[in-house]
């Protein structure tokens, strides 16, 4: 805050708890004329206040109230920018609720942490806290069945970018991925050249093709071979995807494959260590790695 | 109402002197006099006890009662569980606890109508309290005249001793409430448990002091002053009365001139009424008034005053109800029982009483229809639709299931709205007693389907069934509205 205005909020908030026990002082004792039980006030010609006094715990209340006040402002924020000497927050309750949570959930998590992936997909409990957490905090991207959509992976097919053990996954949920195809058109050649190489690389997943395109791309696809394989079977150290089967993450057919190639792609899968907690990840990432096994997982 | 008499003027006093103007002091607040109530007995004393008795026992006796292993009545905060009984509540039927504040309103203004402040006299807990207080109070230091006696008298043992000795039972019946009260909230056998070994919460102990200093400081020290002064019905159940209403009042026209006599005394030669001025109903008032000065708002309708007058007249032989439950018309034009009767059915009762029972009805209706499950549907809004293998149209939803009983039970999914609709939900969903699930769902759409229905979005129903675990017994159906988006 501005440092005028919290010496004005300050000055108002002290100045109105002046004004209250003020008022009290003033308008606690008053002499007047009167002789039948009034205030001696009369308002058009025959209306009269009577004197109705309150009781004295009320004003005893309102004294409380000042008191209390002066109390709170001592102890929480409220006058200015003072932070109070009970050093208050809400940012800071936030924290300590999630901390006490987490020390609750704390043995919980600890059984989880011991057991190795296939064990916790047979674990009901464990399965229940994951699809909590990835509900919460997956399915936004990756759909709530986590079939992914376009430009987000599919988690539950048996086509992995990367490897599909526990450790990978837990580590792509706590530092991110960054899958990057650079921009390859003016490597490859011509125009003709790129729609021949697309032709080609459609071709290896007996998508719809061209023969004769896919002919003459075969001999240009030497530049993709380099991440992708010669064989176009994908690099899952360097990410590089699949390109025989058909998955199409970011879109089938000739014309995405000719943007692929031509504008290259920086897909970013972002980091959550500062979301979750490691063994969070742990339960979310068995989960995660439940969903592409051949057995059902517990919880579905 | 009245003070310190050197401060406020009497203005009967006044007129009689016929005295000039002169300076008072006019004070803003004032210290309230003690009111010392006399103890009573009768027929609607009586009735007043009995309601202590149902109430409290109520109040107190519920948290103790089990059900199917579970507290009978227990508002669960921390899992927003709330058993009452058989029923499961969760947040979503908190229309019922609408319901049930209306329902409260309308029999109090329904009552209020017909026979007054029926529930300030003998139901509200602040009278309850405050009657169970007084009545520890004669225990330990008498009645009227020698509570007067010891509050005026020097502080010594005997008093240091009567006066701890009240207060100790008080904040113990107090905390005993506190502790009910919580124990409504908190299962109260573990509750117990933690007190007895000094491990209860911040929040629980919070609540268990909070409650019972309000108890005790309501019922012990403020008593009247609540009415007078905080409670909002006392000041607006005006509204509800007319001059059909059955109020306490004081037939002036029987009582008056009151004075005092002899049981032989002819009233006719001495020209008096059948008041005898004996004050015993200004005693027995809890609020301190005096019901011959007419209806008061001060008034809570306890009846203390027609009980102790009644005795009076017995004792003069006079027939009873000089103070009486009466209508102000009946008390003006002695109407015989069956017009005031007649007079109940007004338009302002029966409005009252239809609305009444048709938000009964409804309550009642809406609870024994109730579902034993409940259903949401959302719909994921990261992706509207997406193409997955052979063309299928897939729309991904998120199915929240939630349990009402007390027993597991399996569900099944199903959708309707588009040909060849098919969710992917293999088998049976199984949902933990009163608990809640997520299930994510996919609704698939095969390519020519989704193209006879044409681009856009379409309505289709989810159908949720609870599958009976007895043998021919049809299964619940719940269906849930959501849309299906075919993408262009």
């Amino acid at each position: 805050m501005h440092s005028g205005w919290a010496i004005f909020i300050a000055a108002v908030t002290i100045l109105s708890l002046v004004a209250c026990v003020i008022l009290l002082v003033i308008a606690s004792r008053r002499q007047v004329m009167s002789d039948d039980n009034t205030t001696g006030h009369v308002w058009d010609a025959d209306l009269r206040e009577m004197n109705n006094p309150l009781p004295r715990w009320w004003m005893w209340l309102f004294v409380l109230t000042v008191v209390f006040a002066a109390v709170y402002l001592a102890f929480y924020p409220g006058l200015g920018s003072n932070a109070g000497t009970l050093n208050w927050s809400s940012q800071g309750q936030f924290e300590a609720e999630q901390a006490k949570a987490r020390t609750a959930m704390a043995p919980q998590y600890a059984r989880f942490v011991a057991m190795p992936a296939e064990e916790l997909v047979r674990e009901p409990q464990a399965m229940g806290t994951g699809q909590r957490l990835y509900l919460n905090n997956c399915a936004a991207c990756h759909g709530s069945d986590a079939r992914g959509s376009k430009g987000f992976p599919n988690l539950t097919d048996k086509d992995w970018l990367g490897d599909n053990s526990l450790d990978a996954i837990k580590k792509n949920i706590a530092e991110g991925r960054v899958g990057m195809m650079p921009p390859m058109g003016a490597a490859v050649g011509s125009v003709d050249d790129v729609r021949n190489v697309a032709n080609y690389v459609l071709s290896l997943s007996g998508s719809g093709h061209s023969d004769v395109a896919a002919q003459l791309g075969k001999a240009k696809f030497g530049t993709c071979a380099a991440c992708h394989g010669a064989d176009g079977k994908g690099n899952k150290t360097l990410g590089a995807p699949n390109l025989t089967d058909r998955v199409w993450l970011h879109g089938g057919g000739e014309q995405a494959v000719i943007a692929m190639i031509v504008k290259g792609k920086n897909n970013v899968m972002p980091a959550h260590a500062k979301v979750l907690t490691p063994e969070q990840i742990h339960v979310l990432g068995a989960y995660v790695w439940g969903l592409s096994q051949s057995t059902p997982v517990a919880a579905k | 109402m009245t003070g310190d008499p050197a401060l406020t003027v009497d203005p009967a006093a006044k007129a009689e002197t016929g005295a000039d103007r002169r300076e008072s002091v006019i004070r803003l607040y004032e210290k309230q006099p003690e009111i010392y109530a006399r103890a009573v007995s009768g027929w609607f004393a009586g009735w007043r006890w009995a309601l202590v008795w149902a109430t409290q026992l109520l109040f107190y006796g519920v948290p103790w009662l089990q059900w199917n292993g579970r507290q009978l009545m227990l508002f669960d905060l921390e899992a927003r569980r709330f058993y009452i009984g058989g029923l499961v509540l969760y947040p979503q039927d908190f229309i019922y606890l609408t319901a049930l504040l209306i329902v409260s309103a309308y029999a109090l203004f329904l009552f209020t109508t017909v026979a007054g402040r029926l529930w300030c006299g003998y139901a509200c807990p602040q009278t309850v309290y405050t009657e169970i207080f007084m009545w520890v109070e004669r225990k330990f230091e008498g009645d009227r005249m020698q509570r007067m006696k010891l509050d005026a008298g020097p502080w010594g043992a005997r008093k240091l001793l009567r006066k701890s000795a009240k207060h100790g039972a008080w904040i113990a019946i107090g905390l005993w409430t506190g502790f009910t009260f919580v124990g409504y909230f908190t299962p109260i056998q573990t509750l117990g448990a933690s007190v007895l070994s000094l491990g209860l919460g911040p929040w629980e102990t919070f609540w268990v002091l909070f409650y019972g200093f309000a108890t005790y400081g309501n019922a012990g020290w403020m008593r009247e002053q609540v009415c007078k002064y905080m409670c909002p019905y006392a000041r607006f159940q005006s509204v509800m009365f007319d001059k059909d209403t059955l109020v306490i009042g004081y037939d002036a026209g029987r009582g008056e001139p009151r004075g005092t006599r002899g049981r032989k005394t002819d009233l006719e030669a001495a020209k008096l009424g059948h008041c005898i001025g004996c004050n015993l109903c200004v005693q027995v008032c809890p609020t301190g008034i005096d019901i011959r000065n007419g209806l008061q708002y001060e008034c809570i309708g306890c009846a203390a005053c027609i009980d102790v007058c009644d005795g009076v007249m017995d004792k003069m032989q006079y027939p009873r109800g000089l103070i009486r439950y009466d209508t102000q018309t009946g008390m003006q034009g002695h109407l015989s029982r069956s017009e005031e009767l007649r007079r109940v059915f007004r338009p302002r009762v029966l409005v009252y009483t239809a609305v009444l029972v048709s938000i009964c009805a409804a309550l009642v209706t809406s609870l024994w229809l109730r579902a034993p499950f409940k259903v949401n549907v959302v719909r994921d809004r990261g992706s509207l639709a997406s193409i997955v293998d052979d063309g299928f149209i897939a729309n991904v939803y998120r199915l929240q299931i939630m349990n009402t009983t007390e027993q597991v039970q399996r569900y099944r999914i199903g959708v309707q709205g588009l040909p060849r609709a098919a969710t992917d939900v293999a088998g049976v969903v199984v949902v933990e007693a009163a608990q809640a699930r997520w299930v994510p769902v996919a609704v698939t759409v095969p390519p020519d389907d989704a193209a006879r229905a044409g681009a856009g979005p379409h309505g289709i129903e989810f159908t949720v069934e609870r599958l009976s675990d007895v043998p021919g017994q049809a299964p619940y159906r719940i269906q849930e509205h959501s849309t299906f988006i075919v993408p262009r």
